[in-house]
């Protein structure tokens, strides 16, 4: 048993050793509960299987100017257009204070490479896939893409011109590894 | 918590006496739904509701029950194990059925619950906590309608869930890592599909929980009723029991009724055909819309086509549509009328109708594509929604003279039933 005194020791500064026990014993079992609390949340944000995303080559050799292919990278929409001369001058024209998110058609395509668009065919409204990669789809009022749901409009560089759209068709990362291949991710 | 004359419990079998002293049950459930719960005696088939409501969720729990221990939750069967349901599984076309339907039913009648509560008053003082419950068991019952709808992993499956998770999207800077968090991936994928099957089976009893808390805050202050007026004495009221159990009994029927008419007769009319293509994330449906109960939210969302301010469209959207839930908390404190029932208030009972109508106007427009002229309706419809809350109900609360009351619910009643005295006068 601890004597009187021992538990009051201290008390002169308002602080006895056991309200500094109970408060340190509180407190570890705070930090231990927010600890254990951690591990519980982070299991849902994307595993390792799903993060490996492997890289995808693509062979471009086959798509002929004006035509575009829909392929697929992290399981994510992807399109590949093959952009006509028309098209690159209509994108090149339009001023960027026209623009939602202002971005030049050459800082969405590679040097030397500006009929070659390649886009997630991802709205970056909701998240649809728009129309105007396959023949004959709507391509919307500016000449690129169109998004059903919800009825965004993007450009000839798949740039957001109309619509509830915030931001323009995201560009992935990608490389050209030759004249016909391109390596996304 | 009741009436000084509820009849009290009084058990008289000796097994139901050693219960009363060792788990009082029966006591609590006397007191509740049993004859110990006295209960205005005017209460109109509106009045159904609650008790349908709590049909419907006991229908959804059991049929989803049964249907887990059919359906796969996995990315690459998901789709043919619903289909195995549909034609392998013994009634399971029924059972699967029945709980596609029973969600429909629940939000129907959940609707009309809500809307009883908007015309006579059944949020104010002081059955504001009733009400606010109330709104928690709509968000949550969204919450799992919309998880549910994901499961059999079609096209509206897939799209539905990257378009609902895509508002998390809007929030600026964090909001991209919070919907892959989400997910589980950048597209909804096996992660996504397991979490929400593991959330739609927990919330249903979440849902029962708050349920119990709704009843619970509503035994206080006791049964809200058409006139609005508090119960002052004993011939108010009737027991619960055998009044109302008869009254709902008869209701549960008429629901029961409706509710198979549309499993059995027309069980995919509530639905969307292109559920019925397996998920194909490559592909959007040319013309996706959320199911029908979620059709006028959905229109507010689409209404914001533009930047305005600092915030662009996107989140406008968003916000708007969550706000348009979120309003509904301070329903009760934007109303500051001391009169409950539209019955005796001559200009809020009109802008209720207006508000009715424009709940329906935007539920059209929420299943249209987006093109004009539903873009500027919906436009119109959201407008109108937000100032019937924000700016008509404040005003007209304080501007209105209500119509001379009745003073008490028996006087209503009596008078309600009275003989005329015209014609009792010219036979005497």
């Amino acid at each position: 048993m601890a004597s009187e005194s021992e538990l009051n020791a201290g008390i002169e500064d308002g602080v006895r050793r056991r309200d500094f026990i109970n408060i340190a014993a509180v407190s570890f079992a705070g930090v231990g509960s927010v600890a254990v609390v951690l591990p519980l949340l982070n299991q849902m944000s994307p595993s390792a299987d799903v993060l490996a995303l492997s890289s995808t080559e693509i062979d471009i050799s086959a798509i002929q100017p004006g035509q575009a292919i829909k392929t697929s990278w992290r399981k994510q929409p992807v399109f590949v257009r093959n952009l006509v001369a028309k098209e690159i001058a209509e994108a090149k024209a339009v001023p960027l204070s026209d623009l939602r998110d202002p971005q030049t058609i050459d800082e969405r395509t590679k040097p030397g490479k500006e009929n070659w668009l390649i886009t997630l065919g991802v709205c970056t409204h909701l998240g649809c896939v728009p129309l105007g990669a396959a023949e004959g789809e709507n391509r919307g009022d500016f000449g690129g893409y169109f998004c059903p749901c919800h009825g965004s409009h993007y450009d000839t560089a798949a740039r957001i011109r109309k619509g509830p759209a915030p931001t323009n068709l995201v560009v992935p990362p990608y490389e050209f590894t030759s004249d016909t291949v391109v390596t996304i991710g | 918590m009741s009436f000084p004359w509820a009849k009290p419990y009084e058990p008289t079998h000796p097994l139901m006496k050693w219960m009363d002293e060792k788990l009082p049950i029966p006591r609590l459930v006397y007191n509740a739904t049993g004859p110990g719960y006295p209960v205005p005696r005017n209460l109109n088939y509106f009045w159904n509701f609650g008790v349908l409501a709590g049909a419907a969720l006991m229908i959804q729990i059991i049929t989803g029950i049964v249907l887990a221990m059919h359906y796969a939750a996995n990315v690459g069967v998901a789709f043919n194990s619903v289909e195995h349901i549909m034609r392998d599984v013994n009634a399971g076309w029924f059972i699967r059925y029945a709980h596609m339907n029973g969600a429909s039913m629940f939000f129907i009648v959940v609707y009309l619950h809500i809307f009883r509560g908007l015309y006579y008053g059944s949020y104010k003082a002081p059955r504001e906590m009733v009400w606010l419950l109330g709104v928690v068991i709509f968000l949550l019952m969204m919450a799992t309608a919309f998880m549910g709808y994901v499961l059999p992993w079609g096209q509206m499956s897939f799209w539905g869930a990257q378009v609902i998770t895509g508002f998390f999207s809007a929030i600026p800077i964090v909001g991209e890592p919070v919907r892959e968090w989400l997910l589980g991936g950048f597209v909804p994928d096996n992660a996504t599909l397991n979490r929400f099957f593991s959330l739609h089976y927990l919330l249903p009893f979440v849902i029962l929980g708050v349920i119990i808390l709704h009843i619970w805050a509503l035994h206080i202050p006791g049964s809200s009723n058409p006139t609005g007026i508090e119960v002052k004495d004993e011939q108010d009221t009737v027991p619960f029991h055998p009044y109302y159990t008869a009254k709902d009994g008869f209701g549960v029927g008429v629901f029961l009724l409706v509710f198979v008419g549309l499993t059995f007769f027309s069980p995919n009319m509530l639905g969307h055909a292109d559920n019925y293509i397996p998920a194909n994330s490559l592909s959007t449906p040319a013309h996706i819309v959320p199911e029908w109960y979620f059709l006028p939210f959905y229109a507010i969302l689409k209404a914001f086509t533009f930047n305005f301010l600092w915030i662009d469209a996107k989140l406008w959207g968003v916000i708007a549509m969550f706000a348009s839930i979120a309003l509904l908390f301070f329903l009760p404190w934007l109303d500051s009328s001391p009169i409950k029932s539209s019955n005796y208030r001559p200009l809020y009972r009109i802008f209720f109708w207006i508000l009715v109508a424009d709940v329906l106007l935007l539920g059209w427009c929420g299943m249209q594509p987006a093109e004009q002229p539903w873009v500027i309706l919906s436009q119109l419809g959201a407008i109108y929604y937000f100032a019937h809350f924000l700016v008509i109900l404040p005003i007209v609360s304080r501007i209105e003279r209500p119509l001379p009351m009745p003073n008490s619910i028996t006087e209503a009643v009596l008078a309600k039933h009275a003989p005329d005295v015209k014609s009792v006068s010219a036979t005497a």
